[in-house]
């Protein structure tokens, strides 16, 4: 970037002096955000671009422990990715991070603007009780929130199962959260969901304190109900930060790794393999690299097929800046 | 929020009053859902602060104990003299102010210049911002692996540190290019009128306005290396090398967890990122271009 010619450049200063300054001090000025520039580029090219470009040789080789004593894969074509897309359980894997984020993304959303909504309605006292039990919340470490509700639902001493049977919704004494995966899936997805509703509510919140209550009661004048004025004023409104909740939480959400990799004490059955999961094992616990770097690497794809939108709305905030 | 009666139509009123009426028993209603919501969701944190306080008898009762009433400290004991855990809180304090100074300083240049200057190539360089943080880490972390085993940096905390800064340097350019734009340019055309140099402008008028915004983005720096997991248990092997969550994650082996003390180190964990949280969660809240802070 920094090689493209200098003098395009217009320092943005300018105007406010008119007379004409040296050439060399106007080159000089030119140069230095390429020259501020420099040391951040070169390390992100280093740190990041390198390991992309790495990613992407390694999933066209056969890169296992042998050639990880000689540091040096050795090139097989396209044969890991057309081992992985006739594996059946890569297929699975792929609809099930789908599901799974979609699962985590509605739920946080919806859950999120409900107690938004809220906090709209409580009184000050409680607003402050709530906000701060949220960013308590949204402070914990993924990896603490992870141990807090392992040992929640423990199958033993757990408070989940006590909770349950003494509400007579079942006998869960030593039930097992995670033998059958639906219920171990579910824990999972409540763990992030209340995770990640914290900063959707907050955001949701500042948004709507900025929806004019004019406009909401002079829709209830006209008869509008709360869910119509709802739909019909205030999501409107928030578009733009819905439009970015949800690609963020869709990003976040599709590349969990953390919470199902602890939970299970890091040894995952094929029923918890979520595709960061399945590069993972690929790579670090069965040693194929060039296989796990094929799975990743779809991982990214996908990504920035999604990301898309979410970038398209960030640059468009940066230049309205 | 105290309902605008004045100015309210003549013809309003009655309705207005009524809906008042029902309005106050109606807040009611709303502060007792909102009292259980904030049950629901603060009960986590709370069961595992009450836990790491509990003595034994009580975390592993037939019946849960709600509140420690016997209050003991030995979890917290137990938790502290666990092997490496000192060793590993230095390691985390040493990677995550390594990684806070060096991306702060790369940050600063860069983010100035996207801030400050129109040039070509600006818009391209905020896209590439954006989208390297899309890029999943669980991802990078194969070839960034092959490539610090091949420069003999695995299990070294050098590695590491070389490592976060991929997720660290671009979120903290990002932030700080938004705070500094919230500067005004005629503060600074007011400084360089007087007579002074661009830089000195900038040292006297641009610095101690971002002084603020530099202590947020360096908090948000450290909550986000204090909290990575999986770079720092895939990178380092020797238990005392690793790092705070790394060393809580390796509590939970099998059955049979000690879930005091378990629950007393997670509280440990989690407390420096809660405090600084705190301090600064008004600029996260606010800051939606920031948005990306989420463990």
């Amino acid at each position: 970037m920094s090689s493209r010619s200098p003098a395009a450049a217009a320092p943005l200063a300018a105007p406010s002096v008119s007379r004409r300054r040296p050439l060399g001090r106007r080159l000089r000025r030119a140069a230095a955000p390429y020259a501020l520039l420099l040391p951040a580029a070169a390390v992100i090219a280093a740190v990041l671009g390198y390991p992309l470009y790495y990613l992407v040789r390694l999933s066209f080789q056969h890169y296992g422990l042998f050639q990880l004593v000689r540091h040096k894969g050795e090139s097989i074509g396209t044969a890991n990715y057309a081992e992985i897309f006739h594996d059946s359980l890569f297929w699975h894997v792929v609809l099930r991070t789908i599901a799974f984020t979609f699962a985590c993304v509605s739920l946080t959303i919806v859950l999120g603007t409900l107690v938004a909504l809220l906090l709209t309605k409580v009184g000050p006292f409680i607003r402050l009780l709530l906000t701060a039990g949220l960013i308590f919340v949204w402070a914990t470490p993924v990896v603490v929130a992870v141990d807090i509700w392992q040992w929640m639902v423990d199958y033993e001493f757990g408070v989940a199962n006590w909770t349950l049977t003494a509400l007579h919704l079942g006998d869960f004494n030593h039930h097992d959260w995670f033998a059958n995966p639906w219920s171990g899936w579910a824990v999972i997805v409540s763990l992030i969901v209340w995770g990640a509703i914290p900063f959707v509510t907050i955001t949701l919140y500042a948004g709507l304190t900025q929806v004019s209550r004019d406009l909401t009661e002079a829709a209830a004048i006209d008869g509008a109900g709360p869910w119509r004025s709802f739909r019909d004023i205030t999501l409107p409104l928030l578009k733009p930060i819905y439009v970015i909740l949800i690609s963020l939480s869709i990003i976040w959400d599709f590349q969990v790794f953390n919470q199902v990799w602890i939970i299970r004490n890091g040894s995952p059955s094929t029923d918890y393999y979520l595709m960061s999961i399945y590069a993972y094992v690929e790579s670090f616990k069965i040693s194929e690299y060039g296989l796990g770097s094929a799975i990743a690497l779809v991982m990214v794809a996908i990504m920035l097929l999604i990301s898309f939108v979410y970038i398209r709305q960030m640059v468009r905030i940066g230049d309205a800046e | 929020m105290s309902s605008p009666l004045a100015g309210a139509p003549l013809a309003g009123v009655p309705a207005r009053a009524r809906r008042r009426r029902g309005g106050r028993r109606g807040r009611l209603g709303w502060n007792a859902l909102g009292l259980a919501v904030f049950a629901l969701i603060i009960f986590p944190v709370y069961w595992m602060i009450a836990t790491a306080f509990k003595r034994g008898s009580d975390i592993f009762a037939d019946t849960p104990v709600w509140f420690p009433i016997h209050p003991t400290l030995s979890n917290f004991t137990d938790a502290i003299h666990r092997p490496h855990f000192w060793a590993d809180v230095k390691n985390s304090l040493i990677i995550v102010g390594c990684v806070v100074a060096l991306s702060l300083v790369l940050a600063f240049l860069a983010a100035l210049a996207l801030a400050k200057f129109r040039f070509y190539g600006r818009k391209a360089f905020i896209v590439l911002i954006i989208g390297v943080q899309m890029i999943p880490l669980n991802a990078l972390i194969i070839p960034i692996y092959l490539v610090l085993a091949k420069a003999n940096q695995v299990d070294k905390l050098s590695g590491v540190i070389i490592t976060y800064l991929t997720f660290v340097l671009p979120f903290t350019v990002w932030t700080l290019r938004g705070f500094m734009i919230g500067v005004p340019r005629e503060l600074e055309e007011a400084a360089q009128v007087d007579g002074s140099t661009r830089f000195g402008a900038f040292v006297r008028v641009l610095l101690p306005l971002i002084g603020p915004g530099l202590v947020a983005t360096s908090i948000f720096a450290f909550i986000q290396a204090w909290n990575e997991f999986i770079m720092a248990y895939v990178l380092l092997h020797s238990p005392e090398k690793q790092t705070l969550t790394v060393w809580l994650a390796s509590f939970t082996t099998n059955r049979g967890t000690a879930w005091g003390p378990l629950m007393a180190g997670a509280t440990l964990t989690a407390l420096p990122v809660v405090i600084f949280f705190v301090a600064i969660q008004r600029k996260i809240a606010f800051g939606l271009t920031a948005g990306a802070v989420r463990g």
